[in-house]
C-alpha cells in the first residue's frame, strides 16, 4: 500500500491516540488535516490551537506548530498568534464545553471582531474528558452526570450563536458526512475571517452509554438518518423540522473587514505602520 | 476488482465502525477484538471502512485484475 498522504501531518510517534474505541474525534481530526493538504498550506506556515477537553487533545497529534491552551482560551490564544503574525494560517479546535461554556465570551467576542481563523468545534453534547457532565449543547432531556433526571436547561445552536454574533462563515456537519465536513472545513479556510464550522461527533463512553444510545457505529446512524442538508431543509415545513432532525450544510457567509486589516488602519493612522 | 486492504492492528480499536458501515459484510471483528477481513471476495473496494475508522487502522485499495498473458 501507498501510504495516504495525510498521514504527514500526524505525529506518527504519538499515534494510537488517546481517544475511546469509537469516539469521533479521530474522524474529525483527519477531516481537518485532509482540509489543510486541499489548501496547500504547509506545516511551518499553520498553527493549530486548542482548548483542554479531550476534543483539544487533537492538537498533539499533528504535525504543526501547536499549542495546547488553557480551558475555554484557545481563541484568545489564537487571536495573540494572528495578530501577531498575520501571514499564518491559524486552525482553531475546541468542543462544546470549551466554546460554549467557559470560553463562551471569547467566542463570541472572536465572531464580532471577525479574526481570521477557522475554529472547529468537535461537538459530542457533553464534557467528555471530565466524565459526562452537561455542557451548554446537551440536548434537551439528555443525561449527564450533572442531569441525571435529562437536562432541563435549554441547548445553544453554536451556528446560529456564531452568526448573530458576526462570524463570516459559519457551517455544520457530522463524523459520519466525511467529505462534506472536509469540504465545509476547506471552504471555511478560505474565508478571510472568523469561520466556525461545527461537527457533530459521537461520544460513547460520556454521553451514548449513559443515553443509551448504543454503540459508535448506531451514533453515528443517527447522524446520517437525522442530518438533513440544508437546501432541503429549508423547503421542508415546520411541521416536518421534528424530533431529532437538524439540518447541516453552509449556513452562514459574508464578506467583511478582517480584524487585521481593521488594526491595520490603526497603525497607519497612529503612524506605525509596519507594512 | 480486486481490493487489498491493509490493517494497522496497533491502532485498531474495535470499535466495529468500519464492519457496520460495510455495505456487504467483508469485515468483522476476532475475539481479541480487532478487526480482520472474513470475505474479502464480496468487498467493492468502496472505501466506507476507510473513510469513517477514527484511528486510521484499515486502509482499502483497488487492484486491476492481472490480465492473463497470452504466449
Ligand atoms: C479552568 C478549568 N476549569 C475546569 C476544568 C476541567 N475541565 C477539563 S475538560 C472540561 C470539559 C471538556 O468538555 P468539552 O469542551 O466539551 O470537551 P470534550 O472533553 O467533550 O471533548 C472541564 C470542565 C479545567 N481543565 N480548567
Ligand atoms: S470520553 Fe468521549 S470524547 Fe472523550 S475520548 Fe472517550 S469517547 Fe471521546
Ligand atoms: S473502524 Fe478502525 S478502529 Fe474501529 S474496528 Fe474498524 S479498523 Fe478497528
Amino acid at each position: 500500500m501507498i501510504e495516504r498522504s495525510y498521514e504527514k501531518y500526524f505525529r506518527q510517534n504519538r499515534l494510537p491516540h488517546l481517544w475511546c474505541p469509537g469516539c469521533g474525534n479521530g474522524i474529525v481530526m483527519k477531516a481537518i488535516v485532509q482540509a489543510i493538504e486541499k489548501k496547500g498550506w504547509s506545516q511551518d506556515n499553520t498553527v493549530i490551537v486548542s482548548g483542554i477537553g479531550c476534543s483539544s487533545r487533537a492538537s498533539g497529534y499533528m504535525d504543526f506548530d501547536t499549542l495546547h491552551t488553557a480551558h475555554g482560551r484557545a481563541i484568545p490564544f489564537a487571536t495573540g498568534v494572528k495578530m501577531a503574525n498575520p501571514n499564518l494560517n491559524v486552525v482553531v479546535i475546541t468542543g462544546d464545553g470549551d466554546c460554549t461554556a467557559i470560553g463562551g465570551n471569547h467566542f463570541i467576542h472572536g465572531c464580532r471582531r471577525n479574526i481570521d481563523l477557522t475554529v472547529v468545534l468537535f461537538n459530542n453534547n457533553i464534557y467528555g474528558m471530565t466524565g459526562g457532565q452537561a455542557s451548554p449543547m446537551t440536548p434537551l432531556g439528555k443525561k449527564a452526570t450533572t442531569a441525571p433526571y435529562g437536562s432541563i436547561d435549554r441547548p445553544f445552536d453554536a451556528c446560529k450563536l456564531a452568526e448573530a454574533a458576526g462570524a463570516t462563515y459559519v457551517a455544520r456537519s457530522t463524523a459520519f458526512h466525511v467529505q462534506h465536513l472536509v469540504k465545509l472545513i476547506a471552504d471555511g479556510m478560505d474565508n478571510k475571517g472568523f469561520s466556525f464550522i461545527e461537527a457533530l461527533v459521537q461520544c460513547p463512553t460520556a454521553y451514548g452509554r449513559r443515553n443509551k444510545i448504543g454503540d459508535p457505529a448506531k451514533m453515528m446512524a443517527w447522524m446520517r438518518d437525522n442530518a438533513v442538508m440544508k437546501t432541503a431543509w429549508d423547503k421542508l415545513s415546520e411541521d416536518k423540522k421534528i424530533g431529532d432532525k437538524f439540518p447541516i450544510g453552509l449556513f452562514y457567509k459574508v464578506e467583511e473587514e478582517t480584524y487585521n486589516d481593521s488594526y491595520e488602519k490603526v497603525r497607519d493612522i497612529a503612524g506605525g505602520s509596519l507594512r | 476488482m480486486k481490493s487489498e486492504f491493509t490493517l494497522k492492528l496497533d491502532r485498531c480499536k474495535g470499535c466495529g465502525i468500519c464492519a457496520a458501515f460495510c455495505p456487504k459484510q467483508v469485515l468483522a471483528l476476532d475475539k481479541l477484538g480487532k478487526i480482520y477481513v472474513a470475505d474479502s471476495e464480496k468487498c467493492i473496494a468502496c472505501g466506507q471502512c476507510e473513510l469513517r475508522c477514527p484511528d486510521y487502522a484499515i486502509f482499502v485499495d483497488k487492484v486491476k485484475e492481472e490480465k492473463e498473458s497470452v504466449t
